[in-house]
């Protein structure tokens, strides 16, 4: 599904991707780990073609499609999408309107017709339920005033609205309490099928108790250096980057 | 609302098409004692109105244009211009001649081909049902007293309503452009609305039908009798071009006790092209009273076109408990430039005001909100909150608040708030990342942050302004 070469990239000059390969296939459940500033997040802004990031070498390819020929709507609207680190406010556009705009241009994307009012708010219900999304924020304009866990979570339920192809959950689990943590990760396996595929960034064995990862890749400075099943994840969580650090050095 | 409800406010609409008359008599450019004359005569008024005219002309010629507005406004000839409704020069006869761009345009609001034409300038003859139309609005408007004509044939006949009260609120010595315009105004619209009547429709539906060709110094007057009501909508979402570069509107609005009026403009006047040339100078004196007590003014403007706009909408509260409001929404983009923003006069007693003014630039364009609350010493408790929001898109643009208090009274109760936000390249990718093209993007946010003002205006002219909101600003992000 999505095939990543000896991708480079830049941002404001400095190289930050420095010969990245990937591949994830349909139906896999793939964990990201590694330390902070080692890429994590760059690697999902260049897979949704931020326009900060300049791609050097390598390709990237989704479904068979040259991802950087296209612009970053139509690469969402191909079924990629990413839950932000960093979830951005949208003040004064609601959170309906928000949705609305995005399921209909990815039908208009598929020559189909746009969604009917009744469709619409059946489908917002729906997901409502399967994130445990309080109607007080999907009231609201997008994301403002949300707290830290509140954000993550509407991620999840424009990722449950949206049902995309590829899903890349950076970091969904740092601000999520306890129950949050378990209700979005039953979100998350309830959506799995074997036709999409994900890609979880962490920092914690934790979520991927709840979240079983088939595959589980090291990232350091730029480069995917390590990968293993899970159980890779519970051996990082108990010795830390250091042993390898030293691996990659020696 | 579904896309078939946005489909069905915007086109029902334009389902009566208009009329055109283009003038065919030309007086040369100009502007001299007998030019005024030969207007006058032109119009058969009488002795009064020439006599008007004539006061006005001759103390214009005593003013200089005024400095203070932060624009940059080219040198105007006067003596270039041509007063008396001029003929469009080289009119185009089929859509085929018209600039692709523009139509496109037209296609994107959703306009009809009839009134495509009609805006192109192209004469338009035979123009569906607007006859019956209009003979059925003014059979209901006439049951109820309402008068609701031209300015020229209130003049004509409704000389001692007209003799009332034009000038009452905008004295030709007001200014530079109230003075032009009190010489050489084309003509306009006049509404009288009776004691206790309700006027039972917005008044815009029919005035768009005449809305083509208002001409480059229009003169509106309001009345609005005891305990009356009226809402009334100016302007056209639909871009308008004009030979004329140069627009000075006089707008008058007079509310008696208890009477409440509304006033909504949408307008879109060619800005010129990206480069800023051409585009139409706008300088506009609108201004109401609420005279009686109890009575209340609501100014909603949607401005996006002009080179240049000058425009104020403001309220004297003279009468006690009277209330006054002005929601506005202000974009400029490329080289445009804005000085606009209101008057807030408190005179009589419990009066109160509120003031929502949102500013979008774009482009290299610059957008600037004056305001001024002034509080006379006998205004006990007046009470006045302003809030004045700019939107930036991109860095190369300009917005400035010039908030202005005059307050002479202590009971009195002022309140200003100002923000500034940026439309921020993360925002736009998180759109993007949900499949919304930039354009959609901008569309979104902008319209999200103009919202509370769009939502004052009549239903079927809030939607087409969310479009034009939208386009008006595409290309100016990313
Ligand atoms: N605009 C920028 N200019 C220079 N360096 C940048 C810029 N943006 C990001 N970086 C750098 O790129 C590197 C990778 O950042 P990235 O956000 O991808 O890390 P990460 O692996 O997601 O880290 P974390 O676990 O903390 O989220 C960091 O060293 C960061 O400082
Ligand atoms: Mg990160």
């Amino acid at each position: 599904m999505l095939v990543i070469k000896n991708l480079h990239a830049n941002i404001d000059g400095k190289e930050i991707l420095k010969g990245l390969s990937l591949t994830i296939n349909k139906g896999e459940i793939h964990a990201i780990m590694g330390p902070n500033g080692s890429g994590k997040s760059t690697l999902s802004s260049v897979i949704t073609g931020h326009p900060a990031f300049e791609v050097t070498h390598g390709t990237i390819e989704f479904n068979g499609t040259d991802l950087l020929e296209l612009a970053p709507e139509e690469r969402a609207n191909e079924g990629i999408f990413l839950s932000f680190q960093y979830p951005v406010e949208i003040p004064g556009v609601s959170m309906v309107n928000f949705m609305r705009s995005a399921i209909n241009e990815q039908r208009k994307y598929r020559n189909e017709p746009a969604i009917s009012a009744t469709d619409f708010l059946r489908l917002m219900r729906e997901k409502k339920e399967l994130v445990e999304m309080d109607s007080k924020l999907t009231n609201r304009a997008v994301n403002e005033g949300f707290s830290g866990g509140e954000k993550k979570k509407n991620e999840i339920f424009q990722m449950a609205m949206l049902e995309p192809k590829l899903a890349i959950l950076d970091e969904t689990d740092s601000g999520l309490d306890i129950d949050a943590l378990r209700i979005v990760a039953n979100g998350v396996n309830k959506l799995k099928s074997p036709e999409n595929a994900t890609v979880v960034i962490t920092h914690y064995q934790r979520l991927l108790d709840y979240i079983t990862p088939d595959f589980v890749h090291v990232l350091y400075d730029g480069k995917i250096v390590k990968s293993g099943g899970k159980e890779l994840a519970l051996e990082l969580e108990a010795r830390g980057y250091d042993w390898i650090k030293q691996e990659v050095e020696a | 609302m579904s896309d078939a409800i946005i489909h069905e406010v915007t086109q029902s609409e334009y389902k009566y098409g208009f009329t055109t008359d283009i003038e065919t008599e030309v007086i040369p450019v100009g502007i001299n004692e007998e030019v005024v004359r030969i207007i006058s005569a032109k119009k058969n008024e009488p002795e009064w109105m020439l006599e008007f005219r004539l006061k006005a002309f001759r103390h214009w010629q005593t003013l200089k244009m005024p400095t203070w507005a932060n624009l940059t406004i080219p040198e105007i000839d006067y003596q270039s211009i041509s007063y008396f409704a001029a003929p469009r020069k080289n009119a185009p006869k089929s859509l085929d001649e018209v600039d692709p761009e523009l139509l496109k345009t037209f296609d994107r609001l959703g306009i009809p081909l009839e009134e495509q034409k009609a805006l192109s300038g192209i004469a338009v003859d035979a123009v569906m049902d607007s006859v019956s139309v209009k003979t059925t609005f003014k059979e209901t408007l006439a049951e109820m007293g309402i008068i609701f004509c031209s300015f020229s044939e209130a003049v004509e006949h409704h000389p001692d309503l007209v003799q009332k009260y034009m000038a009452s609120v905008v004295p030709y010595t007001d200014n530079f452009f109230a003075a032009l315009n009190s010489a050489v105004f084309s003509d306009g619209s006049f509404v009288y609305i009776p004691k206790g009547v309700r006027c039972p429709m917005e008044l815009s539906t029919y005035f768009r039908i005449n809305a083509v060709n208002t001409g480059q110094f229009e003169r509106t007057l309001i009345v609005a009798d005891d305990d009356s009501y009226v809402s009334y909508l100016e302007g056209c979402t639909a871009p308008q071009r004009d030979e004329n570069q140069l627009h000075a509107a006089i707008v008058e609005i007079i509310a008696m006790k208890n009477a409440q009026v509304k006033y909504s403009t949408v307008q879109n006047w060619y800005p010129g092209d990206k480069n800023g040339k051409g585009g139409i100078y706008n300088f506009v004196t609108k201004r109401g009273i609420c005279k009686g007590d109890g009575s209340h003014i609501s100014w909603t403007q949607v401005e996006t076109g002009s080179a240049i706009t000058w425009k104020y909408p403001s309220c004297v509260l003279q009468g006690d408990n009277s209330s006054a409001e002005f929601y506005s929404v202000a974009v400029t983009n490329n080289h445009q430039q804005a000085d606009t923003g209101t008057k807030m006069i408190h005179l009589g007693k419990n009066t109160s005001s509120h003031i929502l003014s949102k500013g979008i630039s774009a482009g290299v364009s610059h957008n600037s909100y004056r305001g001024l609350v002034r509080v006379g010493a006998k205004a006990e408790n007046a009470r006045n909150f302003s809030q004045c929001d700019s939107l930036l898109l991109g860095d190369k643009c300009g917005a400035h608040t010039f908030p202005y208090m005059e307050v002479n009274n202590e009971t009195a109760v002022v309140e200003h708030e100002a923000t500034t936000s940026k439309i921020s390249e993360d925002q736009i990718f998180y759109c993007n990342q949900r499949g919304i093209s930039t354009e959609d993007a901008v569309g979104l946010i902008v319209n999200g942050y103009a919202k509370e003002v769009v939502d004052k205006l009549p239903m079927e002219f809030a939607v087409e302004a969310q479009k034009l909101l939208q386009i008006t600003l595409e290309g100016s992000v990313g």
